[in-house]
């Protein structure tokens, strides 16, 4: 029985390799010396039982995927959820993969034990959410969706938590974030949807939202206009309600691919709703925060549709026999494969270590919220977070650019290998393009993550982390490829300081996503070049992503220098 | 509420065979396979449980096997087994059904009062279909074999539905009674990540013997003890603890003798072609009767 686990060498590499200092930390900050165990017998004992818990649980997801999830995902895209009499019904693989999801406690892995989740670190969870992903991309629209439980406990307070909580981890509950509207999609500071109190105090909401993913949910979680009269980010509100008999939904939309996930506009008819956290932080707060889990959900659901197009165009490529051989041994296509495969490799390690960032600034957060309470210092652990935010805010947007887009080409490349056979309804890789797609649009577009990414490059926050890297002293074979870094790091270094000094903010927009990806390089780069000390075949990977990277760099930097983007002036004359 | 009991087995992962499994005496050479949960007893329990989710009771699953069975034990207590018990002992190694369905009665007995007794239809290195009905049959039970659902269950008798040749029936048995379920009959729940957490490190007595061996700072009573303290500890049943004849088990208690085991090659022969007429038809079945494949 195939196993999306057990078989994947490459995730097996990088969880045996979980045992750094920087994920110890992040675990025995989720199970803060153990204690659970004394009323939870699934909680842990110590750190190794922790890491035997997720490699357990992985391996039940991991079974789950191949061979439940996926053998019915052709049938789930088919078929896909449907608009029935006002009802939306999910297809009928989605249901049994959702009771089944259930069934197997997996519905809270990253929610507390107390509300009857698992309390697994977020990036084990992105760990399942790839798995699942590469099984079938439109139920992780639907099994990727706990962060929503988790923004009511961790905004809403104790009392949100114990209403909505339970029900999320027993599969009872789905939840659905409902931000977009009509006119508020990249720009949610336009959010009309209106949120008024009655005399009691109690909260409703009326108005519309659109484009919203699994909108059909038990519970949704609404952005709001809580301060008539205000237009901006700052008069909006986060609110939670069920999706009850006033909240109707209007339509479902037809869309290229993740037929599976119901994307539905809503009529909120003076529904009513409770308060998350405090008035006119929704957007500017909470929002923002979700984003983070939201952002690196998204990015594993694309790593996952990336591994699913590479094992299909593997095997077809192995299969396929023309010019009476297989047409892996004809260099081109091998060579196709390789890039597909390198960038695989390097996706998966950009956003491992981009959500172990994320559960680290989460964890610190408690841990300064818990040391206030307790009225003890804590400006060390303060200044460690402001760190490690920085960080986060970067990787996370610039992880989403990067595997997004990646998917898109894997999944475009898979599809090539595949020739005039893989543009056919009847192979999966089709499928597997279409749902690729929304990737790099839902969760904020590829150009709003370089806009997000953007300013932590331009201030240099891997700042530190370049200087280490680049004192280390690799061994002989490695050190080669640390001066190709070098080298990028000198053309970025140019390349940023060309850009500031023109002192032009439109060619710096537009220079943005040049710069973006450069950045990506180095901090992708040394990645895989610590990954190539510890696994022979890793060198394979670093040596092919670095020197690609290298010959990207120059011509990113050239695009710049030469001045490529001044003609941006010039966009009305040439937009005829 | 009601108290089932399943039989499970573990059995060679006969679709993954490799050369060198059949040992010279006819027998399988078990350490040479992978081995699995045998599907029909998975089934065997998910129905089990799911009368469990309904009307209540507990669930308890036992297998006769060798150390490494206790893998099949935990992922009973993985998919919702309230108890489970291994029966092991070197002396029950070779025994054919009869000698099986003897230990395992015995060993049903010795877990106490029971309502019902869940066994798959078959196992698939056997193909015997026997372990079920002559376990029944020593425990003095009325057995339903080749179920398909459960109709209807009230505190004295169960309604069945039963598969038999060219259609099904539906018949009533009283309490307690021995069941044998067809692979099809319920689709096997999926494990439970909070149990597997919790019963991963589960163990038998063998497994701890197997942990002490050439350990000399181990004793197998001290981490028994230890292991029962965590609740990990899967009750074991020897020959000697179930106070067995030793002439009725194993090898020894085993009338069936493997005389020979021949590799059969259904090679493709001549065929012929009918033609899809009357004419044809009439031939075609004139040719399967006179090969006393009809009739």
């Amino acid at each position: 029985m195939p196993n999306y686990f057990t078989d994947n060498s490459d995730i097996q590499f990088h969880f045996k390799n979980f045992d750094s200092e920087q994920v110890r930390e992040v675990i025995s900050l989720f199970e803060e010396n153990y204690t659970e165990s004394l009323h939870y017998n699934f909680a842990p004992v110590s750190f190794e039982d922790a890491m035997e818990n997720y490699r357990a649980v992985l391996e039940v997801v991991g079974d789950l995927s191949a061979n439940f999830i996926e053998p019915r995902a052709a049938g789930v895209d088919e078929l896909g959820a449907v608009f029935v009499d006002g009802k939306v019904s999910y297809a009928e693989g989605t249901k049994k993969n959702l009771q089944q999801l259930a069934q197997a406690d997996l519905m809270g892995m990253i929610l507390p034990r107390k509300y009857g989740g698992l309390n697994f670190p977020f990036f084990i969870y992105m760990v399942a959410v790839e798995m699942v992903s590469r099984a079938d991309a439109s139920l992780m629209n639907l099994f990727g969706l706990q962060d929503i439980a988790d923004t009511i406990r961790k905004f809403g307070g104790e009392e949100l938590a114990e209403e909505f909580l339970p029900k999320f981890s027993t599969g009872e509950f789905t939840g659905a974030m409902a931000l977009t509207e009509p006119d508020a999609g990249s720009d949610l500071q336009a959010v009309k949807l209106s949120a008024y109190q009655n005399e009691k105090g109690e909260w409703f909401l009326r108005g519309v939202k659109r484009f919203i993913t699994n909108g059909n949910g038990e519970v949704l979680l609404v952005l709001a206009r809580s301060e008539s009269g205000s237009k901006d980010g700052r008069g909006l509100s986060l609110f939670v309600c069920y999706g009850d008999e006033t909240v109707k939904v209007r339509r479902i939309e037809h869309k290229l691919g993740i037929h599976g996930s119901p994307t539905c506009e809503l009529q909120f008819n003076d529904t009513p709703c409770k308060l998350v956290g405090t008035r006119r932080m929704g957007l500017i707060k909470y929002v923002l925060d979700l984003m983070f889990r939201a952002r690196a959900g998204v990015s594993a659901q694309a790593l996952g549709i990336s591994q699913a197009a590479y094992e299909e165009a593997l095997k077809y490529a192995k299969e396929r026999e023309q010019f009476g051989k297989p047409i892996i041994n004809l260099p081109v296509v091998a060579n196709i494969l390789m890039d597909m495969r390198v960038t695989l490799e390097s996706n998966r390690s950009l956003l491992y270590s981009t959500a172990i960032m994320v559960d680290l600034k989460e964890k610190l957060e408690e841990v300064i919220e818990n040391l206030k309470k307790e009225g003890k210092p804590f400006a060390e652990t303060n200044a460690r977070l402001k760190n490690v935010t920085r960080l986060a805010n970067l990787l996370t947007p610039m992880a989403k650019y990067i595997v997004t887009e990646a998917s898109n080409k894997i999944t475009y490349d898979a599809l090539q290998i595949h020739g005039g056979t893989g543009y056919m309804r009847e192979f999966k890789v089709e499928r597997l393009a279409r749902d690729a797609r929304i990737t790099n649009i839902y969760e904020g577009t590829s150009q709003l993550q370089i806009v997000a990414a953007a300013s932590g490059v331009f201030s240099d926050v891997l700042v530190d982390f370049i200087a280490k890297k680049e004192a280390k002293s690799y061994d002989s074979g490695l050190t080669r490829l640390q001066n190709f870094l070098k080298d990028i790091r000198i053309i970025f270094n140019e390349c940023v300081k060309y850009v500031l000094d023109k002192k032009d903010p439109v060619f710096q927009d537009v220079a943005a996503k040049d710069l973006v990806e450069l950045y990506s390089y180095l901090y992708v780069g040394y990645l895989l070049l610590d990954e190539a000390e510890k696994d022979s075949r890793k060198r394979f990977i670093a040596n092919r992503f670095i020197i690609n990277s290298l010959s990207h760099a120059k011509r990113n930097a050239e695009s710049i220098k030469d001045e490529l983007f001044s003609d941006i002036l010039h966009s009305h004359e040439i937009l005829i | 509420m009601f108290r089932s009991i399943v039989m499970v087995k573990q059995v060679p992962d006969t679709a993954n065979i490799s050369g060198s499994v059949m040992k010279e005496d006819g027998t399988v050479n078990r350490s040479k396979l992978p081995a699995i949960f045998n599907n029909e007893d998975r089934v065997a329990l998910e129905f089990a449980l799911q009368v469990k989710d309904k009307f209540g009771g507990t669930v308890t699953a036992i297998t006769m096997g060798p150390q490494r069975a206790s893998d099949i034990l935990r992922e009973c207590l993985y998919m919702g087994a309230d108890s489970v018990y291994l029966i092991s002992d070197r002396k029950f190694a070779g025994a054919d059904t009869l000698a099986t369905s003897y230990v395992l009665s015995e060993a049903i007995k010795k877990t106490g009062e029971y309502d019902l007794v869940f066994a798959g239809r078959q196992a698939i290195d056997g193909d015997t279909a026997q372990v079920g009905p002559q376990t029944a049959e020593k425990l003095n039970l009325p057995q339903v074999t080749y179920v398909e659902e459960i109709l209807e269950m009230t505190d004295t008798h169960a309604k069945i539905r039963r598969k038999i040749d060219g259609g099904y029936e539906i018949v009533k048995a009283k309490f307690p009674f021995l069941l044998t379920v067809l692979k099809d009959a319920a689709e096997p729940r999926p494990f439970s990540a909070k149990r597997v957490m919790a019963y991963k490190g589960a163990k038998s007595l063998m497994d701890l013997e197997k942990l002490t061996e050439g350990n000399s700072l181990l004793y197998t009573d001290t981490l028994r003890h230890e292991y029962e303290e965590k609740n990990l500890f899967i009750p074991t049943l020897t020959m000697d603890e179930l106070k067995l004849d030793a002439d009725r088990c194993g090898i020894k208690g085993s009338p069936t003798k493997v005389h020979k085991v021949d590799s059969v090659i259904l090679g493709g022969g001549n065929h012929i072609m009918v033609e899809p007429t009357r004419e044809g038809l009439e031939k075609l079945i004139d040719q399967l009767l006179a090969d006393h494949i009809f009739g």
